[in-house]
């Protein structure tokens, strides 16, 4: 069901940990739901110079977590709020349907760590709560409410 | 990876030689129809017939009361839906429990569409119905009862002599799903009061595709299968052949090695649950200690994911299984995990590992060495793992 590079990304994840001065950090998902990821980046000048992660999740949660934090690295903050699930997903040769909500999670991921680096170097934050990204109902429209 | 270990016997077992043996001629050489007159399609009828024997044989049954299914959802389907069809003028009440299989679940869903009540009788934190929920849930208008064997996931074993008690004494029929009950528990049907019983070939090293309901002589219940008269016209279609006598020689074999395997494999699992209760903190077994199948362990392993655990275990060769949302292609995890007061949390992170006969002693002693260097992987790379490290959360 997985492909090669889901499997090798997931036995063989990059980036995993933590960053102890993070300039920023993304908790999104929920233990309820089954994934939990958390993103930590290292911003210098509005470019992110590493990115780490600790996921709890299946095997396509990590491997969009070491996936995202690999393709965000290098690029200026603006280029990364631009990351795409559906990029994520293609750079991992494709997911399977009901796994795309992982990389959904991956995208909500980066966004909230930036949006944590933009809070805390006193600009204003893009996101308003909303949808962390928790579960596959975001394709339905869940609107504000959220997940619960 | 050279080796192989396959721990998932609940999923599936493999054809056992034997029963293969005694299949492979009723496929190209005496391939008859069993309804056919001449020679060749009596041939096909007799060995039916002795199937049917063996199987009344090992439940305790009369072989007029064994009818041949593709398999145990079958089987369910066919025992509650006929069970309700026919009994509609008494009552449209049926009782069953949350954890049940989908094949009963998803019958009683469907007779909800269609005028039934159904209650769902909750389960204790262990997996075992209450005996008082029960008498309490029986109404005047109560025509059924289906309550599991065994379940699939915890391996916890219901009281099912005493529930056969209660709805003989209040005339209500008694179904029991024991898919993964034979072969591993000795069932009397006569003894336990059971009206009917649903079983499947494939868990006992028959073939897939094959099973039976074991319909108790007097019970009304619809026919299943519109058509010729197979099945004393119950359950139409040119019979399974081939299938129906792998049935046959597999749970004859079971019955007559039930002892042995039932010791070696409740050696294996406590060797498999002390194992890894010692080596592995922060791990809750799933499922009663001691009533339960002999060869199910389950255990959920907190802040970790299962089916990242079953795909690390595989690479070391090892199946089993998981009832997390990830392994079932749904977002909530297992609705036995759930039933029996899990947290969505800590049902995501289960494993089940169930024993069977070619299991050996190294192959357990491997599985207990494998598990807790992979929990410790998983562990390193879940947030909530760190929470834990950081004494930010209580256990």
């Amino acid at each position: 069901m997985y492909s090669d590079k889901v499997m090798q990304n997931f036995m063989n994840p990059k980036n995993v940990g933590e960053i102890e001065d993070a300039d920023g950090i993304g908790e999104v998902g929920n233990a309820k739901c089954g994934d939990i990821m958390k993103m930590y980046l290292k911003i210098e000048n509005d470019i992110i110079i590493d990115a780490k992660f600790k996921t709890f999740g299946c095997a396509a949660a990590v491997a969009t977590s070491s996936m995202a934090t690999e393709l965000v690295k290098g690029k200026t903050i603006e280029e990364a709020l631009k990351l795409t699930n559906q990029a994520v997903a293609e750079a991992l040769d494709g997911l399977p349907p009901v796994k795309m909500h992982c990389s959904n999670l991956a995208e909500e991921a980066i966004k909230t760590a930036i949006d944590d680096y933009l809070v805390k170097t006193g600009r204003k934050s893009f996101s308003a709560g909303g949808c962390i990204g928790c579960c596959s109902k975001c394709h339905e429209g869940h609107g504000e409410e959220g997940c619960e | 990876m050279d080796r192989f270990i396959y721990m998932d016997h609940s999923a599936t077992t493999p054809v056992k030689k034997e029963v293969l043996e005694a299949m492979i001629p009723y496929f190209s050489e005496k391939f008859g129809n069993p309804s056919s007159i001449y020679s060749l399609g009596r041939e096909s009828k007799k060995a039916i017939e002795e199937a049917r024997e063996k199987t009344a044989k090992a439940l305790g049954a009369n072989p007029s009361e064994i009818y041949f299914t593709s398999g145990g959802s079958e089987s369910d389907n066919w025992a509650i839906k006929g069970v309700a069809y026919a009994n509609k003028a008494k009552g449209n009440h049926i009782i069953t429990s949350c954890i049940e299989h989908h094949a009963v679940l998803n019958s009683c869903k469907y007779l909800e569409n269609d005028g039934f009540e159904v209650t769902y009788l909750p389960v204790d934190s262990d997996g075992l119905i209450s005996l008082e929920d029960l008498k309490n849930a029986i109404r005047p208008e109560t025509i059924l009862v289906s309550i599991m064997f065994a379940n699939n996931e915890i391996g916890t074993i219901q009281p099912v002599s005493e529930i056969g008690q209660i709805t003989r004494e209040k005339g209500i029929y008694f179904h029991t799903d024991a898919v993964q009950a034979i072969g591993n528990v000795k069932i009397d049907v006569e003894d336990l009061n059971i009206d009917m019983l649903s079983l499947s070939a494939h868990k006992f090293y028959g073939p897939k595709g094959v099973g039976v309901l074991y319909i108790k002589k007097n019970v009304k219940i619809s026919s299943f299968i519109q058509g010729g008269g197979q099945e004393r016209g119950r359950r139409a279609s040119t019979e399974n052949v081939a299938g129906i006598v792998g049935l046959g020689k597999a749970i004859e074999l079971a019955s007559n090695n039930l002892e042995n395997y039932n010791a070696k494999l409740i050696k294996f699992r406590e060797m498999l649950m002390d194992g890894i209760k010692e080596r592995v903190p922060f791990v809750k077994l799933n499922g009663h200690p001691e009533k339960r199948l002999p060869g199910n362990v389950n255990f959920s392993f907190e802040f970790i994911e299962g089916e990242s655990l079953l795909l690390m275990l595989d690479m070391k060769g090892i199946a089993g299984s998981s009832g997390s949302a990830c392994s079932s292609g749904s977002l909530d995890p297992s609705h036995v995990l759930l039933g029996i007061g899990l947290t969505h949390e800590i049902a995501h992170g289960s494993l089940r590992l169930t024993l069977g006969e070619e299991n050996t002693e190294e192959d357990v002693r491997y599985v207990v060495e494998a598990i807790p260097p992979i929990v410790q992987r998983l562990r390193e790379m879940s947030p909530l793992y760190e929470k834990i490290l950081r004494g930010e959360k209580n256990v």
